[in-house]
Formats: structure tokens, C-alpha cells, sequence
């Protein structure tokens, strides 16, 4: 094309070509969006949890969003062991007091953050949360300690609505 | 060999002067030259032409009866069972048809490794193999879910959850993927409906793949090249039509054991426990022809190490043609090569059996050992062999190997057999 003259004809070939690929193209983005979630699904985006029947080491699971949401009153000694971790010895760096806006209450994802399976409570060597697919250890902090999760167990959005209610999401 | 085809009826020749349609099938399956040596491994072929048969029709009629709804697939499928007339003949076939269809395409694989079947000039057949065995992966994966048992639903999470070890975008995938914020009924219709587009798609790969073998010809045994025509070859039909439809009765027999006296025994029991998405469990496995792959997965210590490995041990297989740097294709004539790939078979069942054992200590250690090894084979052991083996002479033809040496005189000396 280089050593002949730029015609008409060139010009309306690249641009019927050009508005033709480009209608096609953002034609694509309806049909890759609507796997994404809907209207319905975000509808469902927060909870409220009332946190009166938990009593000091217990906990409960809650649905949020489809996925389960611990809800843990901790002990005093698992706030200490807690807190008392230094944060050169974790692989996701986080102070206790980041993750629990009220030490008391521990409230996370209940996603291992490695494959998504349950972590089971109370288990594992850090006496927190221990996944039982592929092996994950986390402290009662659910912070990742040992196993093939990359990052501690995620904590969602939340608010004291009163001393007895949290609102998540 | 297709233009020597004459239909015999009226009608036949009109159809065919206008669409030569039935000329091209009789080409293909009546006088199509074939190696004269071809063993028992080369009727797999036909086989899983009849297992792709057999799921896309069973997969049709329980299609009818089964409800792709996270609240309704687990009762529709008890349904099926109970009900449904002859329902759980067609479940269960549709089950274990899919395992043993796994089984058959491993061994044609594993036919194609020891015979070099994937070496030029057939190295794009055995890449379309290659996607056909990809396509498989994702029916199979996604037709587990379906009947939404608890190892449905954990097996979608674990595996969705892969993608949300992608650096940055992880996330936004995962939840494209589920249409929400976990595995539930959005993902549960999606992968209804390309459990439902695969097998068609992977059919069309299929005629592909028999229209490519169909240029150079069948590989043998001996792995030499033969005459199309010559004394080497004999006509399809009736020679491996009867062959392979002998073999597809064995299959059949064996196939129809599982079906009806064991037909649960290659599921797992967890799944006849509805999807629980607050209970994750104890031991999450994958179907057995996944474990391989699964023991790669969990081979790794680290998230995206861990999806990056297994999904390189599918991919390359795509690669071997060129990996593969001997010119002599069967492990017939090649001493070290014969035994490193039956060192990689059974190296590649250990990782299965690992597969299914809970990740930890020994046998994580040894799934890591054995992870090594099966990528070695790839890209040491096998680059490696083309230069250092030192290969046995090839026969000239197909008959040259099992003649006595008597005959041999009488050919040298130019008399006839």
C-alpha cells in the first residue's frame, strides 16, 4: 500500500471495516455480562445477625451472600494467643486488632482461601480453623499459618448495629 | 478409493450423482487401506466412537427428565432413579459410560505413546486428540455436577475456586463463573446447558480427527511407514470391521458389569447426599480418572503454582510431537524408550493412587516426586532418547518381522511366496 496513493476507496474500506468490527465487538459484552451476577443475587447482599444466644467460646455459621460467615465469641485466652503473635512468624501479615473490630467477636468468611472448601473450627495446630481438603492451618485469629492458602480467611464488611446485632454486608 | 463406489438401487445413484455423501462413508469404512499388523490397541478408536454414541444418546433422554435447579436437580435425579421408567438403567449406563470412556481414551493414548502414533506426519491428529481429551475433561467435570450431591457441589467449588488464583482479575472470574458469590443454581444451569453443547462439539472434533488419520494412514505397531495399496495394507472392511466390532463386545461385556452388578462403584457415596454448602466433606476426591491431575494440583505448596502445574500436564501433551526428538516411532525398536514409557505409565497410575490419599506427609512427598517425574519425562527424558538411544534396525516392511529366515532367502532371491 505504501507506494500507492491512499485512495477513496481505501478510506471507506477501513472505516466500513473499522464500525463493523467494533459493532461486533461490544456486541460480545451482553453476552459475556449476563453470566455475571444479577440483580436478584446483589439483592441479597447483607444480613443482620443477632449475637445474643452466642455465649463466650461458641460459635455459629450464617449464610451471606450463599457463602458461610463464622460468627465466633471468642475466649479470653484465644484473644491473647491472638494477640500475642508476632507478625514476622505469619505469611499474611495482619494485627488481630485489624480483623476483629471487637476482640470479643470474630466474625470472617468461612471460605478456606486456598480451594473454597469449610474450614473446620477448633482444630489444626493454632487452635483456630483447619481445612480439611488440602490441609490449611489458621490461628484463632484465621490467620493462615501453615498449609497451601495463600491469604488469611477473609473478613467481610460489617457493623455493630448495637451491642447485640451486626449487620454484615 | 472413493471413486470406485457404485450404488446399486435407483435411488441410491440419484442421491449420490446430487450429494456423493454415501460415497465418502464407503470410502472411509469399505476399502480405506489399513496396516495388515494393527493389535487389539488399535480398536480403541471405534470404541470410543461408541462410548461418545452411547452418552450423547443416554445423555439425551435423561436430559428429559432432569431439572438443572439447585433446589430440584438433586430430587429430579432420585426421580430419575425411582420413576422414571428404566430410569436407573439409563443413569447408571450414563454414569459409568463416562468412566469407561476415560478408561478407553487413556489406553489410546497410551497406544499412541508406545507406538509413536503421534509422530510426523500424524502430529495434528494427535493434537486434535488432544483437544478432544480437554473437551472430555470439561463434560465429565461438569456433568458430575449435575446430579448436585454433596461431591457435586464441593467438586464445583474446588475446581471454580482455580480460577480465583489468576493474579488481580482471580476474583471477578470466579464470580463471572458462578453468575454469584458462591457455587450455586446460576452455575448449576450454565454448566447444564455446555454439558449439553460439549459432547456435539467434541463429535465434530471426532470426524476431524478420523479425516486427518484418514491422509497419512494408520500408524502399526512396527511404526514404519507402508505402501498405501501394497502388500502391507489390507482393506477395512471386513478385516477391522470385524476386528474392532469384536473388541467392542469384550468392551461391552466388561461394560455391562459395571452397570449392572457394580454400578456404584466408581461414584463416590458422598454424592447421594444433597449439596450442603455449610458442610464441606471430610475428604474431598475428584472421579478416579481425574486423581492424576488432582495429586499434580496438591503436589505444589502454593495456590497459582499448584492450577499452573496441573494445567501444564494436560497442555503438554500437545507438545510431544516436537518433544519427542527420536525419528523411530515404535517403542518396539527403541530399548531405553521402551522402558521410560512404561516407567511414565505406571509413574502416571502411582500419581492417581496418590490422587485419592489425603495430601500429607509421605505421601505428599512422594506426589512431589512423582509430580517431577512426570514432567521429566517430558522435557528431559524424552528430548534426551532422540539423541542418546541407540534405536534397533527397522524391518522393511510389515511382513519382514515374522517371516522365517527361509522365506527371507526365498524374497531375497526374487521368488515368489
Amino acid at each position: 500500500m505504501s507506494d500507492k496513493p491512499v485512495t477513496r476507496r481505501n478510506f471507506l474500506y477501513i472505516t466500513t471495516g473499522t464500525f463493523t468490527a467494533a459493532g461486533a465487538a461490544s456486541l460480545v459484552w451482553p453476552f459475556v455480562d449476563q453470566m455475571n451476577p444479577d440483580a436478584s443475587v446483589k439483592a441479597l447482599a447483607s444480613t443482620e445477625v443477632d449475637l445474643r444466644p452466642i455465649t463466650p467460646g461458641q460459635s455459629i455459621t450464617v449464610l451471606w451472600r450463599g457463602k458461610p460467615v463464622f460468627i465466633r465469641r471468642r475466649t479470653p485466652e484465644e484473644i491473647s494467643e491472638a494477640k500475642a503473635v508476632s507478625l514476622d512468624e505469619l505469611p499474611d501479615p495482619q494485627d488481630d486488632a485489624a480483623r476483629a473490630k471487637n476482640p470479643e467477636w470474630l466474625v470472617m468468611v468461612g471460605i478456606c482461601t486456598h480451594l473454597g472448601c469449610i474450614p473446620l473450627g477448633q482444630k489444626g495446630e493454632y487452635n483456630g480453623w483447619f481445612c480439611p481438603c488440602h490441609g490449611s492451618h489458621y490461628d484463632t485469629s484465621g490467620r493462615i499459618r501453615k498449609g497451601p492458602a495463600p491469604t488469611n480467611l477473609e473478613i467481610p464488611d460489617y457493623v455493630f448495629l448495637n451491642d447485640n446485632t451486626i449487620k454484615i454486608g | 478409493m472413493s471413486d470406485n463406489y457404485v450404488p446399486k438401487s435407483a435411488v441410491g445413484k440419484w442421491f449420490n450423482e446430487r450429494l456423493p455423501l454415501l460415497d465418502l462413508i464407503y470410502g472411509h469404512l469399505m476399502p480405506y487401506p489399513t496396516p495388515k499388523n494393527l493389535n487389539y490397541f488399535w480398536t480403541f478408536g471405534g470404541i470410543l466412537t461408541f462410548c461418545l454414541v452411547t452418552q450423547i444418546i443416554t445423555g439425551l433422554v435423561l436430559a428429559m427428565h432432569y431439572v438443572a435447579d439447585a433446589d430440584l436437580a438433586f430430587a429430579s435425579v432420585e426421580h430419575i432413579m425411582r420413576d422414571v421408567n428404566y430410569g436407573w438403567l439409563l443413569r447408571y449406563i450414563h454414569a459409568n459410560g463416562a468412566s469407561l470412556f476415560f478408561m478407553a481414551v487413556y489406553i489410546h493414548m497410551a497406544r499412541s505413546m508406545f507406538y509413536g502414533s503421534y509422530k510426523e506426519p500424524r502430529e495434528l491428529i494427535w493434537i486434535i486428540g488432544v483437544f478432544i481429551f480437554l473437551l472430555m475433561i470439561a463434560t465429565a467435570f461438569m456433568g458430575y455436577v449435575l446430579p448436585w450431591g454433596q461431591m457435586s457441589f464441593w467438586g464445583a467449588t474446588v475446581i471454580t475456586n482455580l480460577f480465583s488464583a489468576i493474579p488481580i482479575v482471580g476474583e471477578s472470574v470466579t464470580n463471572w463463573l458462578w453468575g454469584g458469590y458462591a457455587v450455586g443454581s446460576p452455575l448449576l444451569t450454565r454448566f447444564f446447558t455446555l454439558h449439553y453443547l460439549m459432547p456435539f462439539l467434541i463429535f465434530a472434533l471426532v470426524i476431524l480427527h478420523v479425516w486427518a488419520l484418514h491422509v497419512p494412514g494408520n500408524n502399526n505397531p512396527e511404526g514404519i511407514d507402508v505402501v498405501k495399496g501394497s502388500q502391507d495394507t489390507v482393506p477395512f472392511h471386513p478385516h477391522y470391521v470385524v476386528k474392532d466390532l469384536f473388541a467392542l463386545v469384550v468392551f461391552l461385556i466388561i461394560f455391562a458389569g459395571f452397570v449392572f452388578f457394580v454400578p456404584n462403584l466408581l461414584g463416590h457415596t458422598d454424592n447421594y447426599i444433597q449439596a450442603n454448602p455449610l458442610q464441606t466433606p471430610e475428604h474431598i476426591v475428584p472421579e478416579w480418572y481425574f486423581l492424576p491431575f488432582y495429586a499434580i494440583l496438591r503436589a505444589v505448596p502454593d495456590k497459582l503454582g499448584g492450577v499452573i502445574l496441573m494445567v501444564s500436564a494436560i497442555a503438554i501433551l500437545a507438545f510431544l510431537p516436537w518433544l519427542d526428538t527420536s525419528k523411530v516411532r515404535s517403542a518396539k525398536y527403541r530399548p531405553l524408550y521402551k522402558q521410560f514409557v512404561w516407567l511414565f505409565f505406571a509413574n502416571t497410575i502411582f500419581l492417581g493412587y496418590l490422587g485419592a490419599q489425603v495430601a500429607d506427609g509421605l505421601f505428599l512427598i512422594m506426589g512431589r516426586i512423582a509430580t517431577v517425574y512426570y514432567f521429566a519425562h517430558f522435557i528431559i527424558i524424552l528430548p534426551l532418547l532422540g539423541y542418546i538411544e541407540k534405536t534397533k534396525p527397522l524391518p522393511k516392511s510389515l511382513s519382514e518381522p515374522v517371516l522365517t529366515k527361509e522365506e527371507k532367502e526365498m524374497l531375497a532371491s526374487g521368488a515368489t511366496t
